[in-house]
């Protein structure tokens, strides 16, 4: 319900298009995707990329037992009819759909799903999709090397599949992504699919322009009815948000995401302001505090830095208004949320008092790790560093490549890092980063432990009931937000623009560009035929 | 004619070499790695053996070793990420990139050695002047803020061309980025010219042959032009080397499948064999070039031994 309240107020350019989407759904024409996150598609291989930039053409051309349901704001099946739970809730048994056709023509069966989740848990290969499948029972043995294949997936007929899970977790927040997709066990395993790749989504694959385009075109046999609308589909790679700025009004793009700048522009130029949808996604924007460097150990300092920081000034004038202040780790999309909790206040008196008690009268110096990103790396710490001033800390800046940080993060080489953080859909799991055994390799990053936290997180994975569980969910997010671990800056506001002739667009908390484009049709008035 | 080629070609081999040993070296103390980017809470066991399948946990001489023997037959190596031998993918991204280079270096030299001789001739004229200030300016405007204002003059406004992609690797889709790439090393050209017409104009010879009653065209035909080309085709030689890196931009800014782009993502994604077979083709086609260049000395001015 508060996901349907934040994407009504968030969706403004959708709110409008509104009486378009009343409209019955085009048949043909092309949908023109822009894929912004990089010069090229890292590969056609959709197990091996945890990279945004690849989700977006793998949305349509793949799909993955779950998939996430927007207006919902929860993951619902996609490849299964059915899910019976039992065994308290750790045995979930999947009745297969049995209209699912590969774009080779074969049938989906109980094989390709099991034969997909032990590809993904291959221990020599890192595939990124192994966080997922490490909650079926046996899935970490063969990561391991010790199985050979993952003992809680069971193939009970062609059609189902029972699978065992270590924990009571919902399994829809762990197999919803294209990381997860299943693939043709026969065809996957041949060199020809990595150029070729086939899938089970509602597009099939036509053609790759490396470092220009993905084009894919409908699957007749897709199992929805009427569905996928369009005919062809076509992502273009475009990471220069200037070029796409003209593209987009050049309208040889359909859909356009927007950087800072671009957002100012676009609300104030009429003709424009229309084609924006903006979705609070499920990511966290933070600096991280290393709690082995002095200073950062006292809970005091950590707190200091919360209110040192004129967060609202950099979210409004920097980032442009393009974020929402952070109150916690949960992100405003999340079931957990607790719309009650406020943030830290501007308060730099309070954070020279709290540093003097912590024994830093004179405030002290630290190193900050960062990257280059706009959103979350460099033009952030500049801004940071005279508010840590004025309050006697020193940061000095370490820039490094993004690609290099999440390394440096993992390995707890720093004393302060920024980064942007997936802080949902399933706020259990995310708060599950900061329980004393989730290594720092994995995503506690900050080391945390605290046996308080722990005790909640435990008691919250064992809940049956989801209104307990969020309740003791609020809890422990409250309690992260008194230790305060990192500087809680934002939660991403996630924009795009979107041509009038475009319907259908879905707001995804998870990431915005990642739609499921059978869902999506373009009108006549659309100039691509 | 030809033992100078087969000199010049064995001299590549310690420059590709050492290119190689550089990039290797360089790669092999950077920080980041594959298995960071592919996943970033990778057990630590599997990171282990993803490291030894791809050879990432030998000592440097060994990988070195290994790749070089790969390399004496053909075999540029195995892509990390996608898993296809990089020759092809390379071999996907080089054409591209030569349509936009040789394009790109057509105007320039079709438009900027011209100019030069033009301005040349009538130095402190109105030609000239213009044409150094067009030669200035192309020297100094930055490729990402060209690119961007000829896609807002001739995609959006005039609606002349695409302002983005590849398309079907035509004409329509290459005149822009071409032409972004291209007005630096034709203002150059300009310049480059027209400061060798000039200096000839002035030289011993020059004077002897008017002197003896050489029409002013023939002087600039036999004697001026054909010593300026010499000076020319230096430049453009070492140009076409500039362009390779400068490319990149254009290539992001344009949607381009070229190179550049495939060496830029390689280098983030720490795809080692990727980058290596990049930088070595960029790296071989700058000689490739610089041997064309030096057999046309010969053609252009035959005074010129190949001893």
């Amino acid at each position: 319900m508060m996901f349907r309240t934040i994407a009504i107020v968030a969706g403004l350019g959708l709110a409008l298009a509104a009486p378009a989407e009343a409209q019955t759904p085009r048949k043909g024409g092309t949908i023109r995707m822009t894929a912004p996150y990089g010069s090229s598609f890292t590969s056609l291989d959709i197990h091996t990329t945890q990279r945004a930039q690849d989700e977006i053409y793998a949305k349509a051309l793949h799909r993955s037992l779950y998939i996430w349901n927007s207006a919902e704001g929860k993951p619902v099946l996609e490849l299964a009819k059915e899910d019976v739970v039992s065994g308290g809730g750790l045995v979930h048994t999947f009745k297969l759909r049995d209209d699912a056709y590969f774009h080779n023509g074969r049938k989906m069966t109980a094989d390709d799903v099991i034969w997909s989740y032990n590809r993904i848990m291959d221990g020599t290969k890192a595939y990124p999709g192994a966080r997922y499948v490490r909650i079926i029972e046996g899935a970490a043995a063969v990561e391991k090397g010790q199985a050979k294949e993952i003992s809680g997936l069971k193939k009970i007929d062609d059609f189902t599949v029972e699978m065992k899970l270590t924990e009571n977790l919902d399994p829809g927040f762990y197999f919803f992504t294209a990381l997860t997709s299943i693939y043709p066990a026969d065809e996957a395993a041949k060199e020809s699919f990595l150029q070729k790749p086939i899938g089970l989504g509602p597009f099939k694959f036509v053609e790759h322009v490396p470092g220009s385009r993905i084009a894919m075109e409908r699957w007749d046999r897709f199992y929805k009815p009427g569905k996928p609308y369009a005919d062809k589909v076509v992502v273009s790679i475009m990471a220069e948000a200037a070029a796409r700025d003209v593209a987009f009004r050049n309208k040889e793009i359909d859909t356009s995401v927007l950087g800072p700048a671009q957002y100012v522009a676009y609300q104030n130029d009429a003709d424009l302001k229309g084609t924006i949808v903006e979705v609070a996604e499920v990511f966290t924007r933070y600096m991280g505090m290393n709690p082995s460097f002095k200073p950062f150990t006292d809970k005091r300092v950590r707190q200091a830095i919360n209110y040192a920081i004129d967060t609202d000034l950099i979210i409004n004038k920097l980032v442009k208004g393009k974020a929402y202040r952070a109150t916690s780790w949960l992100p405003l999309t999340s079931s957990a949320y607790d719309k009650a909790m406020k943030p830290y206040p501007y308060d730099p008196a309070k954070a020279k008092q709290l540093l003097t008690e912590a024994g830093y009268p004179s405030g002290f110096e630290f190193e900050w790790t960062t990257s280059q990103n706009e959103s979350w790396g460099l033009p952030i710490v500049s801004a940071v560093i005279p508010m840590l001033d004025k309050v006697g800390i020193k940061a000095k800046v370490k820039q490094i490549e993004t690609a290099v940080l999440s390394e440096v993060i993992r390995s707890g080489d720093y004393q302060a890092f920024i980064y942007s953080q997936q802080t949902g859909p399933d706020p259990l799991a995310a708060l599950k980063c900061f329980h004393s055994s989730t290594p720092q390799s994995a995503c506690n990053y900050m080391n945390f432990k605290n046996a308080e936290f722990d005790k909640i997180i435990d008691e919250a994975g064992q809940a049956d009931d989801v209104a307990k569980r969020t309740q003791l969910l609020q809890k422990a997010n409250a309690l992260l937000y008194d230790e305060a671990p990192v500087w809680f800056f934002n939660y991403n506001k996630a924009v795009m623009a979107v041509q009038p002739w475009l319907h259908g667009v879905q707001l995804n908390a998870t990431e915005l560009t990642h739609q499921n484009v059978e869902d999506l049709w373009v009108d006549e008035t659309s100039p691509a035929k | 004619m030809l033992s100078f080629v087969i000199r010049r070609l064995l001299q590549t081999i310690p420059t590709v070499l050492a290119v190689v040993l550089m990039v290797f070296v360089l790669f092999s103390v950077v920080p980041g790695s594959i298995v960071s980017s592919m996943s970033d809470d990778a057990d630590p066991q599997v990171e282990l053996r993803m490291k030894k399948q791809l050879g990432l946990d030998d000592p440097i001489y060994v990988r070195f070793g290994a790749y070089i023997a790969k390399l004496a037959t053909g075999d540029f190596g195995t892509s990390f990420r996608t898993r296809e031998p990089v020759t092809a993918m390379i071999a996907k991204r080089a054409w591209p990139t030569l349509q936009l280079i040789c394009a790109a270096m057509a105007f320039a030299v079709l438009l900027g050695v011209p100019l030069g001789f033009v301005a040349a001739l009538r130095p402190g004229g109105i030609v000239d002047t213009l044409a150094m200030v067009l030669a200035v300016s192309g020297l100094s405007i930055a490729k990402f803020w060209l690119g961007l204002v000829l896609m807002y003059l001739f995609a959006l406004k005039l609606g002349w061309l695409p302002s983005f992609g590849y398309g079907d690797g035509g004409p329509k889709y290459l005149l822009l980025p071409a032409l972004t790439l291209g007005v630096s090393p034709m203002a150059l050209f300009a310049r480059t010219t027209r400061a060798a017409v000039l200096e000839i104009m002035t030289a011993d010879f020059v004077r002897t042959a008017r002197s003896k009653g050489m029409s002013e065209a023939r002087v600039v035909k036999w004697h001026v032009m054909r010593n300026a080309l010499v000076i020319i085709l230096t430049t453009v030689g070492l140009q076409f080397g500039g362009l390779m890196g400068q490319a990149v931009v254009v290539e992001k800014l344009f949607s381009w499948p070229g190179i550049g782009s495939l060496l830029v993502d390689s280098v983030l994604q720490r795809d080692i064999p990727a980058v290596q077979g990049s930088i070595l083709v960029v790296v071989l086609a700058f000689l490739a070039i610089n041997l064309l260049i030096d057999v046309l000395y010969g053609v252009i001015d035959p005074r010129i031994r190949y001893a």
